[in-house]
This record gives structure tokens, C-alpha cells and sequence, in this order.
């Protein structure tokens, strides 16, 4: 079957950029960032197995500037992974398609992530003392 | 042209039966990942400071071995399944599309079980 070259939907260039869809990509771009952190973890949990050495050098990257970075950037992606996901889950049920509704509950969980990632990385500097 | 396909071929063959496993799947990993995670997050916090012998001792203890069991399992399910979704959308050549899912999830079952070897190693004490 031969057909032209036609421009698929959605266009990002013509679409006006909106919530909806803008969470919808993180949705997916967080997925993806939190694949890299199931990489992380499961370095994580095998250096463990492998002896104090292995575990420390794990720990020792993961404290750099950099390695706090990543870590922080997949704290934010987690909860917001997670409270999007929370979301979707309720439109599988018929939940929440009401446009005002729509654009609240996104609203919302974005407000859930920053501020579960504040509370982590807050409560995480209280533990360790300062 | 004709866009819907014609009902002789569809009748009587029945439904692909497999068709709804991936996306139910994908939903069942995720709803056993929100508390999973959220443990996670709050455990990780309780550690930050901690040295090897904490971890041991928090890792090799009954209840978080099982639950970190159960979150490795899902997590790399639900990543496996999520990142096949994404690869059907944006990669258009069937060839390079199989061969991106079997590595997709060969890499997850990899990681996967390491994860879990290695915590049963830490609580069998190995």
C-alpha cells in the first residue's frame, strides 16, 4: 500500500502546548528516567552483596554532587511517576475525563511531587544531621 | 477505499485472547508499586548515613528482604512492559522493533535477578 507522506497527530509544532499533554509526556520521560534508576538500584542492592569495598564505592558515587543530582532528579520522578500514575489508574475506571478535572488532578499531582521531593530530601538531610 | 475490515474475516476466529495481558499487567505492577515505593523512599531516608553493617542488618532483616524482593519484581516488570510500549510507538521497523523488546527484556530479567540474588545473599549471609 503506497500513500503519501502525510504529517501524523499529534503535530507538536501546530498543537498549542498545554497541560494535559505536557504531563503526559513527563509521564512518560520520568518512566524512563526511573528505568535508569531500577539500573541504579540494582547496582545498589548487588555492590551490597559483593562486600563493605564494592557497597562504599557505590555509596561514594551515589554522595557526589552529580550522583546527588541524579538521585534527586529520580526523587522528583518517582512521585511524580507515581502520582500520575495514581491518575491514570482512575481514568481506566472512567474517572476524572472532565476537562476542569483534567487540569486539576494534573495540577495537583505535580504539587505532590515537588513537594514529597522536598519532604524526602529534607527529611534525608535531618537523618544524616545537616 | 475500504477502511473496516470485513466481518468474515474476523468472524469466528474469536478474540486474540492475549491482547489485554500487557495493558493489565502494566496496571497490576503499578498498583503493587505505589506502597512498594513509597516504603522504599521512607526506608532509603531512615538509612542515609548509615554504614555497610546498617544495610546489612536492615536488608537481611525478614520483612524488607521480602519487600525488596517484591519491589525489584515489579519495578523491573512494570519497566520492562512500560518501555515495550514505548518502543512499539516510535520504532517503525519491525525488525529493529523485535529485536529492541527482547533486549528490553532480557536486560530486565539480568538486573532483575541480580537484584534478587543479592539480597538473598545479604540475608542468608552469605
Amino acid at each position: 500500500m503506497t500513500s503519501r507522506e502525510r504529517p501524523l497527530s499529534p503535530h507538536l509544532q501546530i498543537y498549542k502546548w498545554q497541560i494535559t499533554m505536557a504531563l503526559s509526556i513527563l509521564h512518560r520521560m520520568t518512566g524512563v528516567a526511573l528505568v535508569v534508576g531500577a539500573l541504579l538500584l540494582s547496582y545498589w542492592l548487588t555492590s551490597a552483596a559483593y562486600g563493605p569495598e564494592a557497597f562504599n564505592l557505590a555509596h561514594g558515587l551515589f554522595g557526589t554532587i552529580l550522583g546527588r543530582l541524579v538521585l534527586l532528579g529520580l526523587t522528583f520522578s518517582l512521585f511524580y511517576h507515581l502520582g500520575n500514575g495514581v491518575r491514570h489508574l482512575f481514568w481506566d475506571v472512567g474517572m476524572g475525563f472532565e476537562m476542569p478535572n483534567l487540569r486539576a488532578s494534573g495540577i495537583a499531582v505535580v504539587v505532590f511531587a515537588v513537594v514529597f521531593t522536598l519532604l524526602t530530601w529534607s527529611a534525608a538531610y535531618i537523618v544524616r544531621g545537616g | 477505499m475500504q477502511y473496516r475490515s470485513s466481518l468474515s474475516k474476523a468472524r469466528g476466529l474469536g478474540s486474540a485472547k492475549e491482547g489485554i495481558e500487557h495493558w493489565w499487567v502494566l496496571r497490576l505492577t503499578a498498583l503493587a508499586l505505589v506502597p512498594l515505593s513509597l516504603w522504599f523512599a521512607f526506608s532509603v531516608v531512615t538509612l542515609v548515613g548509615g554504614d555497610y553493617e546498617t544495610y546489612r542488618a536492615w536488608a537481611g532483616e525478614h520483612g524488607n528482604a521480602m519487600l525488596l524482593v517484591l519491589l525489584v519484581i515489579c519495578l523491573f516488570h512494570h519497566a520492562q512492559l512500560g518501555v515495550q510500549v514505548i518502543i512499539e510507538d516510535y520504532v517503525h521497523h519491525e525488525g529493529i522493533k523485535v529485536a529492541s523488546i527482547i533486549a528490553t527484556k532480557f536486560t530486565a530479567v539480568f538486573f532483575g535477578a541480580s537484584s534478587v540474588a543479592a539480597v538473598l545473599r545479604i540475608t542468608f549471609g552469605g
